[in-house]
């Protein structure tokens, strides 16, 4: 089929980059026959054209170093929306001292929201830092009332939860109790090993992220992990580095998964 | 389905991840300085994990990324304009690939190169967006934030210009390897 359409420097650019519709194409292509001098040119461009990426492969190819590994670059910025002092938090703490008044146009500044395994990590380590301290009554139900705790929690879950156990790793269950989350109530199980090293496990259900690869999580001085698994989330947190209650948290979650 | 903070973080290994070399290869073509090049890469991809939520489903995560890291490496350029910062030759060619297939390729690529570095900055973005990382005429438009005509007219000035200074003689001083023959060899 033949357009008529006169060739212009676009059509002999696009022919270079294979740009053009298979009809202009053969176009081009008799117009460059006839005018071997501007043929010439276009061959000219063609060529440069794969010089350049030869020239530039060698880039594309060389091994991605680690600062641009984007699974580093993610957890990096989960950590620092986590840690005291960063956004999120300056954010809520403004939420706070707005209170009522203006609490709607507050809360836009903590965008993104806070969801899923991240706000679970969150909840962990609050609930850790109010209940993990306490001599006293750290835990409302204590071990002895495990049969107990499990129904109560269970029930307030409205799923079946079951207490893992990580003796075998050498922290004993000192029980549990129910705590309230801005996602409902969810499920606080502490244990202590023998140097008075207490842990707390949280568990409730997904509302978004019902299944989540476990992340880390850095507070600070509480670190921990946090992951979901059909529509449950759990988060394994202590006043201990990440690294060392890895091993803790994939037991959690192998007990779980095997059990649910 | 609600979107997840997982589904996004995979969403983000699969069309961000796949980007990374050719983003290098844009920012180091642009700037000649590899550590300054693979920042600019860190820069950008900090920024696109931070704004994955904001950016247009509907749109492409290649065209998306691109514009992030050309807007980054413009104002890198414009401040190294202002404050009379200049790369050395050598500084420039210590960022080029080191690893020809031959020695003619090697002197070959070092002539183009040079040749590339020379052309206008707004020509050379065309020219590496279009031959190199072969975006199409409307995803250049669409990453240089102009209409298609002026990618146009810049690639076809681009390459032109490019053609004229591989076959001028090199400059004094430069060992001189372009010319005529070398044209030549280039077909």
């Amino acid at each position: 089929m033949i357009t008529g359409r006169p060739i212009g420097e676009d059509d002999l650019q696009a022919y270079v980059d294979q740009a053009l519709e298979p009809a202009r194409r053969d176009e081009v292509k008799a117009y460059l026959d006839r005018h071997p001098d501007i043929a010439a040119r276009v061959a000219g461009y063609a060529a440069q054209r794969d010089a350049l990426r030869d020239a530039l492969k060698p880039i594309a190819e060389e091994p991605v170093p680690p600062e641009l590994s984007l699974a580093r670059l993610i957890e990096a910025r989960e950590r620092r929306r986590f840690r005291p002092g960063s956004r999120a938090v300056a954010a809520a703490v403004l939420c706070l001292a707005l209170g009522g008044v203006s609490g709607w146009s507050a809360r836009s500044l903590t965008l993104p929201p806070e969801t899923g395994i991240i706000a679970l990590g969150e909840e962990a380590a609050a609930s850790y830092a109010v209940y993990a301290p306490d001599r006293k009554r750290p835990v409302e139900i204590d071990a002895g009332g495990r049969d107990e705790l499990i129904r109560w929690v269970s029930n307030r879950l409205q799923h079946p939860v079951s207490v893992p156990d990580l003796a075998t790793a050498g922290y004993r269950f000192m029980g549990g109790r129910l705590v309230a989350t801005a996602h409902g109530p969810a499920g606080l199980f502490l244990y202590d090993d023998d140097k008075g090293i207490r842990i707390a496990v949280l568990v409730r259900p997904m509302a978004v992220e019902k299944e989540a690869t476990m992340s880390e999580l850095n507070y600070g001085s509480v670190a921990g992990y946090a992951w979901a698994n059909d529509g449950i989330g759990y988060s394994l947190v202590s006043e201990a580095p990440a690294q060392m209650l890895h091993p803790l948290a994939d037991e959690v979650r192998r007990q779980i998964s095997g059990k649910i | 389905m609600v979107k997840t903070e997982s589904i996004a973080m995979n969403d983000m290994m699969l069309l961000i991840e796949p980007q990374i070399p050719a983003l290098r290869r844009y920012a180091r073509a642009l700037l000649r300085d590899t550590a300054a090049a693979d920042d600019l890469v860190q820069d950008c991809l900090e920024r696109a994990i931070g704004r994955w939520h904001q950016r247009r489903s509907d749109g492409d995560a290649r065209t998306w990324l691109f514009t992030i890291l050309h807007n980054l490496a413009a104002s890198r350029l414009r401040q190294r304009t202002r404050r009379g910062l200049h790369m050395s030759l050598e500084d420039a060619e210590s960022a080029l690939p080191a690893r020809p297939a031959s020695q003619e390729d090697a002197l070959r690529h070092r002539d183009l190169l040079r040749g590339l570095a020379a052309l206008p900055e707004d020509q050379r973005s065309v020219l590496l967006l279009v031959a190199v990382e072969e975006l199409s005429y409307a995803e250049t438009a669409a990453v240089l934030d102009v209409p298609i005509g002026t990618v146009m007219s810049r690639l076809s000035r681009g390459r032109h210009k490019l053609m004229q200074l591989m076959d001028s003689p090199a400059p004094a001083g430069a060992e001189s390897t372009s010319g005529q023959t070398h044209l030549r060899r280039i077909k």
